[in-house]
């Protein structure tokens, strides 16, 4: 049961925001997720699940400042997509693209008001609640109650190009609560980029229904902008023979923590969920992932990559939960750390739990310095020191980066990447 | 071409001394072998001489071409035209051969003010040095050494030497690990490099690979020292008679 003083902050960060006007059954939709977060009131640092990352700065009324970083470019820049934009957490549609695309129904969550769009039904705030046991994640149902915007996506074929959620933060104190909902149909495919912060702090939940048959590609860069606070989650909930990847690069941000919540419901499922980051200084990353495995055959893979230095802190919680259905399961999950200097920590805390017989399930934990023989090895060669520790920072990633399935997608993130490394913004 | 005076090292974490005053000329496109038995320093003088971390300099000069090497970083040493093909050639997982090679030669061509190779002629260039040292197209993609033979590992080593042209060549035991063929591969990517600017150090146990890469002076290290010089056929002395007699006469 949540403590009363919990309760009590809940009440607070509820009292200081108002319940959006909202359609019969969004309304309805929030109502139960306000009672969800009562019932569960806000994380604090004593709970668990919140042990290496302290909430605080999530939970509290008055948003912390984040200054902006001008100039930074779009995280998908030269890629041709259909761009959504939000700017502090609300949609512009003057900068946006027409969102008429073959395949693909998208709405505003804003206007899901005054339509009645009978899929969301099923997956707003749905696939969030099934996501609250066994462990709470109150932060997603505060999100469920107030988000302000967000898109409904519905795809129904083969969609010609990505559609890319661009996120630009003007405001040095903008809190943006965005919520997506997104269903890919039988046998449908998607490829959901986003980019950038969502504010000065955001709270984004993006739940995810993947069809018999379906796939669905995720690919994202949270900005370096050293000071935004950050927490998403990915509810996913999978059908027979569906995919599913996403894969995450996050440079710098004084807070991230990335949920990522799926059910593998159906036979022969896919998921691959990944991360790189790379974190100098005031940087604290947090993936926390949750993988269940329902139905029979599937393969879920998990590998995240950070690399850490001048006192950053990385966090990797990872459970795969496999169900006594769940036989045939193929489960691996790695998480490694690249430590650049002794003042950054790795906190690590890989889980599995086995009710099926006939399972593969392996894990791996592992945080390091860099090869110094490696980097002796190619200063010899003529390369400069601080060139050859990027390249094995870029080695380092590279299993990571990997798992991004399309090539002009996974050379853009490369490409950033360098980009980034070679600015020294690490 | 190097010059190396009274050279004297020592571990950087015990204070146990390796070089005791090493003296040695390489003359500008001549091949000197440094042979000698375990532990008498010789992979220690090449690391020293690159750049490696750990050792410490505690008297003594190294200079290339009048400049002196100790002072630099192992990056400015390369591009001053110093090349060391390791023993043991390190693997690198998740950078490609390839891009190594691009980005070693690039950064050297930078540092010294000269034009960066493109990225066409480049390909070029290593095609045909790698089918010289029948180095497929497959190795070339692969990360660096990663799942490479041991002669594979060292025909890399050569193809770097090659992409690179350095003025100095340090060979370090490049024969061990090695059989018959492959050594004779090895050495004849040495030999189609040998050149009037060229100059070689070629550090070994046995005189089979001088055999096939023919110095012009060989020297013996012993105790950290170069105990004794002289041509060719003091390597087929060692050869025939071991150390033991050479060591006996001069310590």
């Amino acid at each position: 049961m949540a403590a009363p003083a919990r309760s009590a902050e809940a009440e607070a960060r509820l009292a200081g925001l108002q319940l959006p006007q909202s359609g019969a059954w969004l309304h309805l939709a929030r109502g139960a997720a306000v009672s969800r977060l009562r019932a569960m009131g806000l994380p604090v640092k004593r709970d668990e699940y919140w042990k290496y990352t302290d909430p605080t700065p999530l939970t509290v009324a008055a948003v912390p400042v984040a200054q902006v970083i001008p100039g930074e470019t779009e995280g998908f820049d030269g890629i041709d997509c259909l761009r959504l934009v939000f700017v502090d957490g609300v949609f512009d549609a003057a900068a946006s693209d027409n969102p008429a695309l073959a395949g693909v129904e998208i709405s505003r969550l804003a206007e899901a008001a005054t339509q009645d769009i009978h899929w969301a039904h099923e997956v707003y705030g749905v696939l969030e609640a099934r996501g609250q046991t066994p462990v709470a994640r109150p932060l997603a149902a505060l999100n469920s109650a107030l988000a302000t915007d967000g898109v409904l996506i519905r795809v129904v074929g083969k969609v010609s190009k990505p559609v890319a959620l661009v996120y630009h933060q003007t405001s040095t104190a903008s809190d943006a609560i965005l919520h997506h909902c997104v269903k890919v149909e039988d046998g449908a495919e998607l490829t959901l980029l986003e980019s950038g912060p969502a504010g000065a702090r955001s709270n984004t939940v993006m739940e995810v229904q993947v069809a018999d048959g379906a796939a669905f590609h995720h690919v994202r860069t949270q900005g370096r902008d050293h000071e935004r606070r950050t927490l998403t989650h990915v509810f996913a909930r999978m059908g027979n023979a569906s995919r599913f990847k996403s894969f995450t690069l996050t440079a710098n941000g004084a807070l991230t923590r990335n949920e990522v919540v799926l059910e593998l419901i159906g036979a022969d499922g896919v998921a691959h969920v990944a991360g790189a980051a790379l974190g100098n200084g005031m940087f604290h990353h947090d993936d926390t992932v949750f993988i269940t495995h329902q139905g029979t055959g599937c393969e879920s893979r998990q590998v995240f990559k950070k690399v850490l230095r001048n006192g950053a802190t990385g966090v990797f919680q990872g459970k795969i939960l496999v169900k006594q259905s769940a036989q045939k399961t193929d489960g691996y999950q790695i998480s490694q750390s690249l430590l650049l200097d002794d003042d950054s920590q790795f906190l690590c805390k890989p889980e599995l739990e086995i009710y099926a017989d006939d399972v593969k399930c392996s894990h791996g934990s592992t945080s390091g310095a860099i090869d110094d023989t490696a980097l002796f090895y190619l200063r010899s060669r003529g390369v400069p020191e601080r060139e050859a520790q990027s390249l094995l920072v870029l080695a380092f990633l590279a299993e990571a980066i990997a798992e991004i399935d399309d090539a002009t997608i996974a050379e853009a993130i490369q490409a950033r990447l360098e980009s980034w490394l070679a600015a020294g913004a690490h | 071409m190097l010059e190396i005076k009274n050279l004297h090292v020592k571990l950087e974490e015990e204070d146990k001394v390796i070089l005791k005053g090493v003296n040695l000329t390489v003359e500008t496109g001549k091949v000197h072998a440094i042979m000698g038995p375990n532990g008498s320093g010789k992979s220690t003088l090449s690391y020293v001489l690159s750049g490696r971390d750990g050792y410490t300099v505690t008297a003594g000069s190294a200079k290339l071409d009048g400049q002196e090497l100790l002072e630099m970083e192992p990056e400015a040493r390369a591009a001053a035209g110093l090349f060391l093909a390791f023993q043991y050639p390190v693997e690198i997982p998740g950078v490609g051969n390839m891009t190594f090679l691009r980005t070693a030669v690039n950064a050297q061509r930078k540092a010294r003010g000269e034009e960066e190779m493109s990225a066409g002629e480049f390909l070029k260039v290593i095609r045909e040095q790698a089918k010289t040292l029948k180095i497929d197209a497959d190795m070339l993609k692969r990360p660096v050494n990663v799942g490479f033979s041991g002669g594979e590992k060292k025909r890399n080593e050569i193809l770097q030497m090659a992409m690179l042209e350095p003025k100095m060549c340090i060979l370090d035991e490049t024969d061990s690990g090695l059989d018959v063929d492959a050594m004779k591969l090895v050495a004849e990517g040495v030999n189609a490099l040998r050149s009037e600017g060229r100059s070689f150090l070629v550090i070994t146990h046995y005189q089979r690979l001088l055999d096939h890469i023919k110095p012009d002076v060989v020297h013996i290290m012993a105790d950290g020292r170069i105990v004794k010089t002289g041509g060719p056929e003091l390597a087929l002395e060692v050869e025939n008679n071991g150390y033991a007699d050479i060591l006996a006469e001069v310590l």
